[in-house]
């Protein structure tokens, strides 16, 4: 046959892709600029009065300012942000805002009272995801108008027509949505009655301590500290927000310096890292409740004796203290610690003997088969198979159904699970937030006007809906929080939740980086306060 | 009387000389409207029944019911699935392919922005594929059940079962974090962002025009490790396609005609064996870059690389019908067009292929 010189040989094979390469320059992010990795690709719109996704949230709130707010300097305390100071009518319901004088946005023009009604009703106008913030006062798009207004330059006034506490409303104006958008800037740009919408999707026109200098979607946003910035322009020039979806190439980019922080590291990536004298990992605690869903409508979860079995069913601390360590502490409230009226109240622990003895009293001596509905995402996975080992020896044969969370959630929308785990997060810093979903429903048919978590798991109790309906109203502070705290006994002792966990919120940053105290909900994830030795 | 009868024989020669190829462009324009609406129709259908709701994508999990409505009705699913579909085919033959649910900028705009990333990536890949995998694959086949042979073999059942993910991370492991051959994930450093002006949206390609070569090496070293790795894939595909080709060349009794009259070795090999090869090779070569084009979604993911696939991925997870169709068009174009190229090629590496022009 055939013969090759040795020749011929190397002549082929020296075409190797590898014989080409040779050391690249290295290159460390600069001084001046942030670079963040994260996973960036659910921002769908860059629009204040549209936003209702987690990197939106985020990385909007650096660029605007808004009505009232919480600061990076003390979170426990709702401060002006655009208003200076503000009162309240005897009745709770018309606010009247002192508007900070010398404000400007972004654009130099100045930050008016007209800019602020604008942007209030616009919200209510657009009637996007948002809207339901500011509906819910009583405001729709007949009285947005009339209701929100600006006697002059400096003076913001609001009537709400419904009956809410004052420290809800001024908890409502705290929320991304009560940003200020300047309104000429919007105007300018509007199409077909969309009052800037569609322009502002991808544009900004705000006041906030970051100007949005672009995004591209799905791969970076850019923002650059703005020097006119009320409290003073942000110690970095540019922060970058790279959208690195896989992260175990956030690790690598973080390991190796070209990027300062990666905010979506998994417990493979971090527990590697916590010896790189190079990288920080530092947790904070997120407003984040994990919780399981039981669905009323199945015979057995109706009752009561039931639910507070399977409570007694799950290894909660020992969760916490091993494959979850430092991720997620126990929290068995519906309220997240941090949160107003918050309370440590953890009555069970796993309990297998109290347990059988509940189901013996409720007709289940031999227990039950049921099915579980787990997203198959870590650590729902994980959580889901420790409670079907810890279920089983109380004699509940625990059947997992793992999905993709969205059709996890298709299901659970349309409340067809028996058992259910899924987390929430609060939409603004109020306990009302969590209350009027957790322990609200008004309405148990299948098409009602909202669908909090009550409903989905057909847990209809009209007397603690109108314990949540009433502690919406308490005018006085103290009082509304001691309602709090008992709504928060009566889910967790008679609601259809198991609710589990709080978690923390984990970042590694290069250790030059300092001074990233984030909050506990999005809003209060201030870039401003970030430096670079 | 027909201007067909006055005709002259000359007239009527070149008549027939062109119905041939019009009869072929009308042929092809035909099978790519058919495959298009094929295409579409099957894409939409499947989006449609997904089990995962493009409103909710849209308005997120606490919407009152109003809002989710407004936004049915705005993104026109209240509609039946057939009015949707036929409204969806009357825009697209327009030029409109609608607007991104996640990115807000038209779909076409997307897929010009993402589709040179992907181009980028693929075309350094092939170039690897077929400049490696080609000449490995002949010397593979000359060396039968050798040594060479098993290496080659087994170098490319590698690069063939290998999960690409894995390959992906582990390279960038080795080659960027700890050998500091190259730059690491993403087109370019932040530092180099922004610089050049975008003509093609092939950063190599414009930040030479631009005359930035700084740019250019750094576009280049973030590069070659994607590129390597996708050309590595390509190539255990092309070399194992060549070597059997080759192998039933070799076996042909011209080849030991050849031999006999004195022709040297490497000459049957490269110049007559190979010729002849040539013209299953442009096809396997054609659907390789295809399927490169389409978009290596675990590599871009892995190497956070802003093309095709990435964007397909992220829209399919996001229910973003529009982008998943529009990306799904543009796939089918790109097939379509390489198989008409590679008509094109045929008769230039097989002569009996000329005739038929």
């Amino acid at each position: 046959m055939l013969k090759f010189t040795r020749r011929q040989a190397l002549g082929a094979a020296a075409l190797s892709p590898l014989a080409t390469i040779s050391p690249a320059a290295l290159a460390a992010t600069p001084k001046d600029t942030l670079v963040i990795a994260n996973q960036i690709t659910d921002i769908i719109t860059c629009d204040p009065g549209e936003c209702y996704e987690i990197a939106s949230q985020i990385l909007m709130s650096r660029v605007y300012d808004r009505l009232v707010r919480y600061e990076a300097e003390d979170m426990s305390k709702l401060v002006g942000g655009v208003a200076q100071s503000w009162t309240v009518s005897p009745d709770a319901k018309t606010y009247t805002f002192k508007l900070r004088p010398g404000l400007k946005f972004q654009s130099g023009a100045p930050v008016t009272a007209e800019d602020m009604a604008f942007s209030l009703q616009r919200v209510v106008l657009m009637n996007k995801t948002p809207a339901f913030l500011f509906t819910q006062l009583g405001w729709t798009k007949d009285n947005a108008r009339t209701l929100i207004t600006a006697p002059d330059a400096g003076t913001l006034v609001f009537t709400i027509t419904e009956d809410f506490a004052p420290s809800l409303v001024l908890n409502l104006m705290s929320t991304l949505a009560a940003s200020v958008v300047e309104k000429k800037a919007a105007l300018a740009h509007e199409k077909d009655g969309d009052l800037g919408n569609g322009w502002l999707k991808s544009n900004s026109a705000a006041s906030g301590a970051f100007r949005m200098v672009s995004w591209k979607a799905g791969e970076s946003l850019t923002l650059e500290a703005n020097p006119t910035y009320r409290l003073g322009a942000p110690k970095m020039k540019r922060v970058i927000v790279r959208n690195v979806a896989e992260p175990a190439t956030q690790r690598l980019l973080l390991e190796k310096g070209d990027v300062d922080m990666a905010m979506s590291l998994q417990p493979d990536q971090i527990t590697p890292l916590m010896s790189n004298k190079a990288v920080r990992v530092e947790s904070f605690p997120y407003s984040g409740t994990w919780y399981i869903g039981l669905n009323c409508s199945d015979e057995r979860l109706k009752n009561p004796k039931v639910r507070l079995a399977m409570k007694y069913l799950v290894d909660y601390q020992g969760m916490a203290n091993t494959f979850l360590k430092g991720r997620f502490n126990v929290q068995q409230t519906f309220l997240p610690i941090g949160l107003m009226g918050a309370i440590p109240y953890n009555p069970y622990k796993l309990d297998p003997a109290k347990a059988k003895a509940l189901l013996a009293e409720a007709g289940y001596p031999d227990g039950f088969e049921i099915r579980f509905d787990v997203p198959n995402t870590s650590p729902f996975a994980e959580i889901g198979q420790s409670v079907q080992q810890t279920m089983g020896q109380g004699g509940i044969k625990v059947d997992i159904v793992s999905a993709e969370l969205k059709q996890v959630l298709g299901g659970y929308r349309t409340r067809k699970h028996q058992m259910v785990i899924m987390s929430w997060t609060p939409d603004y810093l109020d306990p009302h937030s969590n209350a009027d979903t957790f322990a609200h429903n008004d309405d148990n048919s299948d098409s009602p006007k909202t669908r909090p978590l009550a409903w989905r798991n057909h847990w209809f109790e009209p007397a603690v809906t109108a314990k949540t309906k009433a502690a919406s109203r308490e005018v006085d502070t103290a009082k509304r929080i001691a309602m709090y705290e008992d709504l928060q006994r009566i889910v967790t002792d008679t609601g259809p939740f198991i609710i589990l966990f709080q978690p923390n919120a984990v970042v590694a940053s290069r250790a030059n980086v300092h001074g990233y105290k984030p909050g506990i909900i999005e809003d209060n994830y201030f870039y401003r306060t970030i430096t670079k030795a | 009387m027909s201007a067909a009868t006055t005709a002259t024989p000359a007239a009527r020669g070149r008549v027939r000389r062109f119905a041939g190829p019009v009869r072929r462009v009308a042929g092809v324009v035909f099978s790519v409207l058919l495959t298009f609406l094929g295409l579409t129709c099957v894409t939409f259908v499947i989006g449609r029944v997904m089990p995962i709701d493009p409103v909710l994508a849209i308005v997120g999990d606490k919407a009152s019911a109003e809002t989710y409505a407004q936004v049915r009705a705005e993104i026109g699913l209240d509609l039946p699935i057939p009015v949707q579909y036929w409204r969806y085919l009357m825009k697209v033959l327009h030029g409109e392919f609608g607007t991104s649910v996640i990115t807000s900028h038209p779909v076409l705009d997307d897929l010009l922005h993402v589709f040179p990333a992907t181009l980028e990536l693929s075309v350094l890949a092939l170039i690897i594929g077929v400049v490696v995998g080609v000449p490995l694959g002949v010397f593979a086949a000359t060396h039968r059940d050798r040594w060479q042979d098993q290496v080659i073999r087994f170098v490319s059942l590698l690069g063939y079962s290998m999960p690409v993910f894995w390959l992906g991370l582990v390279g960038l492991l080795l080659f960027y974090a700890k050998l500091g051959w190259v730059e690491g994930p993403g087109r370019l450093d932040v530092s180099y962002d922004d610089i050049v002006p975008t003509i093609t949206g092939l950063i190599t390609v414009d930040s030479l025009i631009a005359g930035e070569v700084e740019v250019f090496w750094n576009a280049f070293w973030h590069l070659v490790l994607p590129a390597s790795l996708l050309g590595y894939l390509s190539l255990a595909y092309v070399a194992r396609m060549t070597r059997s080709f080759m192998l039933a060349q070799l076996n042909q009794e011209y080849v030991l005609a050849t031999l006999a009259k004195g022709l040297s070795p490497w000459r049957v090999v490269w110049v007559h064996a190979l010729g002849n090869v040539w013209v299953q090779l442009v096809t396997v070569i054609a659907l390789t870059f295809g399927s490169l084009l389409e978009g290596a979604v675990l590599t871009e993911t892995v190497f956070a690389w802003p093309g095709l696939g990435l964007y397909m991925k992220n829209s399919l997870f996001n229910a973003d019908l529009n982008a998943v169709l529009g990306g799904t068009i543009l796939v089918g174009v790109v097939y379509i067009g390489l198989n008409m190229l590679s008509d094109l090629v045929y008769p230039l590496v097989d002569p009996r292929a000329r005739d038929r022009w």
